[in-house]
């Protein structure tokens, strides 16, 4: 079967740094099940999440990949109604086990949204404000938090002169980058991006997926996008999902260029979504 | 042009000067309230009427025991009320959202919000004043925080449910336990709100004579002390207006316009803290 030439487009640009080794598990995921009141969102999830790589969960609206990141840091807690049942396995430990206090996983756990949700406070408060709940710095070791993650925000430069004036004021390209800085700033080990660059212009886009490249080293990574190119671009790994299963996950390129599955490939193609 | 065309122009037309017209009529009322309240309260306003107590007619007496009344009424007035009103927003906002307790206890407070003030005055009179057998500044006080309770709850939900659930969720996401989303989180996004709304309670009860009239009654002399009766700005003028002698009416002119001017005054504050913060 001949590629499509969205198809041969896509493969030009996953590979570039993307890992083809698997990398060791740091999140797996045991039928995971999760339900909104009666309905069933997750079905039977068995996912793995490999340490300091970029993992990206695409498929079409409703597909329940949002609801899985939730699931991961337990955002879910916050609303009644919502249940999960299976494991989600970090060390040994199940996550989603009542014993395992929800704001303490989520110090391991960040998360960045979809939009950009500075505080209404200064940029430093913003990053301060995180790093408080968990720990007790001195002055000069929580200007040197602050300065380190804003710098790996790639922040620093635009921001360094006006540290105490409102995040408001930032553009939606820094308020996301922001956001970024302060979820690094609590030093977690997973960062769980929700669509992070659909409310962002090309160019923040572009700087966010950068980020998140480099990101890498340090964080076991997983992104939700609508944008295939976005998913191609920077992950290591893909899982496709659609009405609340897994239906493929494999190496980002083996998914954009060669999915095993007829659903898969008519999604990545864009036939359907 | 069209008919069509012609016929929507007719009716924005109309319409426009329809909203202009009743625009028009409540500014021309306000505008008339205003200017016979300087124009007969200015000339009556003389730095005695600020610095002396009430005195009978022909003794050019001032205002000064009312005027302190009001502020200490007020005043504890909205101690009192503030962190119930705030709070109770808060749970119905934060803690009660969809709950069947939450859900009573909104339609309660919205009861009390529109309930006559009078029955609020003869409420606080049988709790406080038919009990220890004296009118007193403090029943003044608790009928005055009774009426900013439900104007606070109302004001601090109407606030706090304008703050997107997204900044809460990544408070929460930073691993805040929700008492601290609350607080350092929701509050502080809807802080200016809910400070004008302190505020417009507080101009609300700087104006408010029923429930009054029946707990701290109004005192001619000069008392600070919370278990007597205690004069008012609102029951002076209610008193002197009614009164035969010019002297006094005149009086009642004045604290017309000191009331006036200060709830004004308020609501220009608040006016401002809201465009400042926005």
């Amino acid at each position: 079967m001949a590629e499509s030439p969205q198809m041969a487009s896509l493969s030009d640009v996953v590979g570039r740094h993307n890992s083809l080794d698997g990398g060791k598990p740091f999140i797996e995921t045991r039928n995971l099940e999760f339900f909104y009141g009666e309905t069933r969102a997750l079905k039977s999830i068995n996912l793995s999440f490999p340490e300091s790589r970029v993992t990206a969960l695409i498929g079409p609206s409703g597909c329940g990949k949002s609801t899985l990141l939730r699931v991961i840091n337990r955002m879910y807690s916050l609303y009644p109604g919502q249940r999960a049942t299976g494991e989600v396995l970090m060390g040994g430990e199940n996550l989603i086990d009542a014993k395992v206090d929800p704001t303490e996983l989520r110090a391991r756990i960040g998360m960045v949204f979809q939009k950009p949700t500075p505080f209404p406070m200064s940029i430093q408060e913003n990053i301060t404000f995180g790093v408080r709940l968990h720990e007790s710095l001195s002055r000069q070791a929580m200007d040197e938090r602050v300065e380190w993650s804003l710098r790996k925000a790639a922040l620093w430069d635009e921001v360094k002169d006006r540290l105490k004036s409102s995040a408001l004021g930032l553009s939606g390209g820094q308020q996301q980058r922001l956001c970024i800085a302060r979820t690094i700033a609590v030093k977690p080990q997973v960062l769980l991006f929700d669509e992070p660059t659909s409310a962002l212009d090309p160019i923040s886009t572009a700087k966010v997926e950068e980020l998140i490249a480099e990101l890498r080293a340090d964080f076991t990574i997983v992104i939700v996008t609508h944008s295939m190119q976005q998913a191609a671009r920077c992950s290591d790994q893909t899982a496709f999902m659609y009405l609340g299963e897994v239906i493929e996950v494999g190496p980002t390129a083996q998914i954009f260029t060669n999915p095993r599955e007829q659903r898969t490939r008519e999604y990545v193609t864009g036939r359907f979504g | 042009m069209s008919r069509l065309a012609a016929r929507r122009k007719l009716t924005n037309l109309v319409a426009a000067a329809l909203s202009s017209l009743a625009a028009l009529i409540a500014l021309a009322v306000l505008g008339s309230i205003l200017w016979t309240l300087f124009e007969r309260g200015f000339p009556a306003l003389r730095w005695s009427v600020l610095t002396t107590s009430m005195a009978p007619t022909g003794e050019n007496g001032g205002l000064a025991n009312a005027i302190v009344g009001s502020l200490i009424q007020v005043g504890i007035g909205m101690v009192i009320a503030t962190p119930i009103g705030v709070l109770g927003g808060t749970y119905l906002s934060e803690y009660a959202r969809g709950s069947r307790l939450g859900q009573v206890t909104r339609f309660v407070s919205d009861i009390l919000l529109s309930a006559p003030s009078i029955l609020i005055g003869l409420f606080v009179y049988t709790l406080l004043v038919a009990t220890t057998k004296t009118y007193s500044g403090i029943a003044g006080a608790v009928a005055l925080a009774v009426i900013a309770i439900p104007i606070i709850i109302r004001t601090t939900e109407d606030m706090l449910s304008l703050v997107p659930t997204a900044l809460r969720e990544a408070a929460a996401a930073l691993g805040a336990p929700k008492w601290k989303v609350t607080t350092l989180i929701a509050w502080r996004a809807a802080g200016a709100g809910m400070l004008t709304g302190l505020l417009l309670s507080l101009a609300r009860l700087a104006g408010e004579t029923a429930p009054l009239l029946f707990t701290s009654l109004g005192n001619l002399n000069w008392s600070t002390s919370l278990g007597k009766p205690m004069a008012s700005l609102p029951i002076a003028i209610y008193q002197f207006a009614a009164s035969p002698y010019e002297d006094l009416v005149q009086l009642a002119w004045a604290g017309a316009l000191i009331v006036t001017v200060g709830v004004l005054a308020i609501n220009i504050i608040a006016q401002l803290t809201i465009g400042r913060r926005r």
